[in-house]
């Protein structure tokens, strides 16, 4: 047995593993916090555009952040990641009216739906590097957005999927009701992210980051990366489509902006502005982007301008996302204390 | 054993490697040198798979990982460093260390468990205390010095319990004092863990003081193949390498 055999066969200290069952139920304590803090929202406030706001948030908010799992934690740059955004919200509101079967088997569906789609498209991609998966990924995105306005007897075309999505309810739960629906939308927020923090926190999400950082060396370390990289690329679809699926919901249609280009855009603007190092960046994110984009359209039509400004001062003043700075100040500030000390 | 067969590489009209035969025996310790463009650095890709070779076999223990991939020779006992230390820059050297040793355990891919994994911890805890890492375990990788990213580096490969180490020039880019250090440290772990160990160098003080063989590569042939005093004593590699400041009794 060499020296290097006989430190694998050494005693485990159990700290680690605790530490990580105590941060993984950390986890879940922060996430039931927030679900019952978001779902009493209704108790004290009657404002339905406050209720709108959240579930876009969620909406928005799930996009982004699987989105920020292949940006941030595999330096896959997607282009082309609302594809998957609009696959969720045309797969579940097509079965929905076309099928008619209860919400649970259209919701799974259109993950298997999707899953199938970005299993195809991500084989493709992630063979590819930097620009080059970014631009394929945005071409993959304009076919998908071709084939709906095309495909106008199945998709609605232009006009999108009209007449509203039937919503049956199930297991006590109508989502037609404006509450249900909120409350829905918060949990599918609160699952979907707490599903994607093990994602970020696991063995695996730490072969993201090696590979994010040095994909040659993690080659040289037995880790396949071309199969890690379709993983996450399918999973962060998934989690996309369930985005989309919550927009459907909301809007009770599917609309072809869903799937332009420029809702991968507005993910990229979103993970820019809340930051791509903290988990949490892109959801801090969405909320600001949410808040800026209905605050400027009261006083102006060009939205666009303001927030492009806006954008500009992130990328080239602060040169990170809100969050990433503010956690990088305190740590700053810390560090400064302890050297004082 | 590791044993290289008729193994070619060209690219365009150049051949890097041209024909080249050798056999490293189980334990061994063996130095690599050669002028620059001899073909070194191109004789490691081959055998690691980063890349593929025109003709020729590479043998360990038997079976043939000539053009297979990087992770799958990797499985199969060659691990290598490199020139530039190839690390993780964003990670702490204990998460590196953890990560890498869940790739070798085939962990790389776990969802459901949170990391690190304790069974990981002792291994890691282990090679960083072999390459004297542990000190700076909450470094993150870019933040080290020059010879502790190399270090890192070798630690990276040690992890995965290769029966074959390669390290492409581990002393390249350090100052006289900090390359004695690190080739002690070469020297130690071919001591201590009992694996063959192939190393590229240039600096010849080193190369004739710790390799009981060497293979002298010239124009992606080998010009040479022998003990540091038959090495020294060799009219050809003189004239294409050494001079004379090396040669003879030097």
């Amino acid at each position: 047995m060499t020296e290097l055999q006989a430190g694998r066969a050494g005693a485990l200290a159990p700290t680690g593993a605790a530490r990580a069952w105590g941060a993984r139920y950390l986890d879940v304590l922060v996430a039931l916090l927030a679900f019952v803090v978001l779902a009493s929202l209704p108790l004290f406030t009657g404002s339905k555009a406050l209720l709108d706001f959240v579930i876009r948030c969620s909406a928005y908010g799930l996009f982004a952040t699987s989105l920020n799992l292949l940006v941030g934690y595999t330096g896959l740059t997607s282009f082309g990641h609302g594809m998957f955004f609009g696959l969720g919200a045309y797969g579940f509101g097509l079965i929905m009216q076309r099928l008619a079967v209860p919400i649970p088997v259209a919701f799974v569906t259109t993950l298997a739906i999707t899953a199938v789609i970005a299993t195809v498209i991500g084989a493709i991609c992630v063979r590819l590097k930097d620009i080059y998966f970014a631009f394929v990924t945005l071409a993959f995105q304009m076919l998908i957005h071709s084939t709906i306005l095309s495909w106008a007897s199945f998709t609605g075309g232009d006009q999108g999927l009209r007449g509203g999505i039937p919503r049956p309810a199930f297991l006590g739960i109508d989502l037609s009701n404006h509450i249900h629906l909120y409350v829905a939308a918060c949990a599918l927020l609160v699952l979907g992210l707490l599903a994607m923090r093990q994602i970020a926190q696991s063995p695996f999400g730490y072969t993201l980051r090696m590979i994010r950082d040095n994909a040659g060396r993690a080659s040289f370390l037995g880790i396949d990366v071309w199969r890690a990289k379709l993983t996450i690329f399918v999973l962060a679809a998934l989690f996309a489509s369930m985005g989309g699926m919550v927009m459907a919901l909301f809007v009770s249609g599917a609309y072809p902006e869903f799937a332009y280009w420029t809702i991968s855009g507005e993910a990229i603007f979103i993970n820019m502005l809340g930051g791509v190092s903290t988990f949490l960046g892109p959801m801090v994110g969405t909320v600001l982007l949410l808040l800026l984009n209905d605050t400027v359209t009261r006083f102006t039509e060009y939205h666009g301008i303001v927030l492009g400004v806006v954008i500009l001062f992130f990328a080239l003043g602060l040169r990170k996302g809100l969050l990433d700075f503010a956690v990088e100040w305190v740590a700053h500030r810390r560090d400064a204390g302890e050297g004082r000390d | 054993m590791l044993e290289i067969r008729n193994l070619q590489k060209s690219f365009g009209g150049v051949k890097a490697t041209n024909d080249v035969s050798l056999a490293f025996s189980d334990g061994s310790l063996t130095a690599v040198i050669g002028p620059n463009g001899a073909g070194k650095s191109t004789f490691f890709n081959l055998i690691t798979g980063a890349l593929t070779p025109d003709a020729g076999a590479v043998l360990l223990d038997g079976v043939d990982l000539a053009g297979r991939s990087p992770p799958e020779i990797v499985r199969h006992g060659i691990g290598r460093a490199f020139q530039v230390a190839s690390i993780f820059p964003s990670l702490t050297v204990q998460e590196t260390m953890l990560a890498a040793v869940a790739a070798d355990q085939r962990k790389a891919s776990v969802l459901h468990r949170r990391f690190p994994l304790a069974e990981t911890r002792g291994h890691a805890e282990h090679v960083m205390e072999l390459l004297g890492l542990s000190a700076k375990r909450d470094r993150t990788a870019a933040t080290l010095s020059h010879g502790d990213q190399k270090l890192l580096d070798i630690a990276l490969a040690l992890v995965l319990e290769p029966k074959v180490l390669l390290l492409d020039e581990p002393t390249a880019g350090m100052g006289p004092e900090e390359r004695w250090r690190m080739i002690d440290k070469v020297r130690e772990l071919w001591e201590t863990q009992k694996i063959t160990v192939v190393f590229i160098e240039h600096d010849m003080d080193i190369v004739f003081k710790i390799a009981p063989k060497i293979v002298v590569l010239c124009y992606g042939r080998i010009l040479a193949t022998g003990t540091p005093e038959e090495i020294r004593n060799n009219s050809a590699v003189i004239d294409a390498y050494l001079g004379t400041e090396h040669a003879g009794a030097a």
